[in-house]
């Protein structure tokens, strides 16, 4: 019983995944937006592109990890 | 998990692929042994030697295509660098196009099928990761002295709140190389991860093609993963020694 309830516990972890897509978009979306209005200014910003994605993007790696502890740890 | 399961599906773990086991028979592994893992560490910094040594031999004018590989790398990291650190941080440019070269050519070399990746170990990312967070801190205090400290105190923000945003930006602080190293390791292991689950469906006649297809462009993600997880790092180790060159928001 407590091993079903793991997988559950992973599926719901997978969750976060889908959350750290909307942050990815929302961070490339606005950097598109902000490139097409100004594309002289984006080739400065991509670093900053990349630094937001990267933050972004870890918070789903967290709950990757969390589902993956949960599968083979508990 | 996947133990007993009657039909041809997973007949392997997609997570087996990150087991240390030793190169040469099986016993213990202790931290002299040779492992997997240590083969295609050697492995990538012998790529890294023959790259830079190679390509930087000739010293031609026009460059050969090697050259110019070893060349754009070079500048890449170091326009990084000075941009963003500024021209104090080019001091450590070795330390930093260290990182970038280990990671960048074991990710790569780990998209080699049956290979092991490296950078999927968090034993390896976490050294990194804490190694750049405890070089940094030593450096800002080194550097400034107790003004290192001012990193935690915005004085822009109203007086009442400094105090809780001290907090936070200290937890912050802290959470870096546990973050900086989980996000290499993570993407690797997530990436590598999902190509052994495709192809594990591969094993299926009906959805084989499909399984194939994805294969394929999982790959292609992982070459460009690859080669951004690298920079992400090196960017964030850049933006680490700038606060701590500069501590003062």
């Amino acid at each position: 019983m407590e091993g079903e309830l793991a997988h559950i516990g992973a599926g719901l972890a997978a969750i976060g995944s889908g959350a750290a897509a909307i942050g990815v978009g929302t961070v490339a979306g606005n950097y598109l937006a902000g490139a097409l209005r100004n594309p002289s200014a984006a080739a400065g910003q991509t670093a900053t592109l990349f630094i937001g994605l990267a933050f972004a993007e870890a918070l789903g790696i967290f709950a990757f990890l969390v589902a993956l502890l949960l599968m083979f740890a508990v | 998990m996947a133990e007993d399961k009657a039909e041809p599906g997973l007949v392997f773990h997609p997570l087996d692929q990150f087991i240390v086991e030793p190169l040469f028979g099986d016993g213990p592994v202790s931290w002299y042994t040779p492992t997997n893992l240590t083969y295609w560490m050697a492995l990538s910094l012998l790529a890294i030697v023959a790259v830079f040594v190679f390509g930087s031999r000739g010293r031609a004018v026009i460059p050969t295509r090697l050259q110019s590989i070893a060349e754009l790398i070079y500048g890449f990291i170091y326009k990084m660098v000075e941009d963003v650190t500024g021209k104090e941080g080019v001091k450590y440019f070795p330390y930093i196009m260290t990182l970038f070269l280990f990671i960048l050519f074991s990710n790569y070399l780990s998209q080699i099928p049956a290979s092991y990746s490296p950078t999927s170990m968090i034993a390896v990312t976490a050294v990194m990761g804490f190694g750049v967070f405890f070089a940094v801190t030593i450096l800002g205090f080194v550097k400034n002295g107790p003004a290192f400290l001012g990193l935690f105190w915005m004085s822009d923000a109203p007086a009442i709140l400094r105090p809780v945003i001290a907090i936070i930006e200290v937890i912050s602080y802290f959470v870096r190389p546990v973050s900086h190293s989980i996000r290499l390791a993570g993407n690797i292991m997530a990436g590598h991860a999902v190509i052994k689950v495709f192809a594990g469906f591969a094993a299926l006649t009906l959805v084989s093609p499909v399984a194939i297809l994805g294969i394929v462009a999982i790959f292609g993600l992982e070459m460009l993963v690859s080669g951004i997880q690298a920079y992400v790092f090196t960017i964030l180790t850049c933006v680490y020694l700038k606060d701590a060159l500069h501590p003062s928001h």
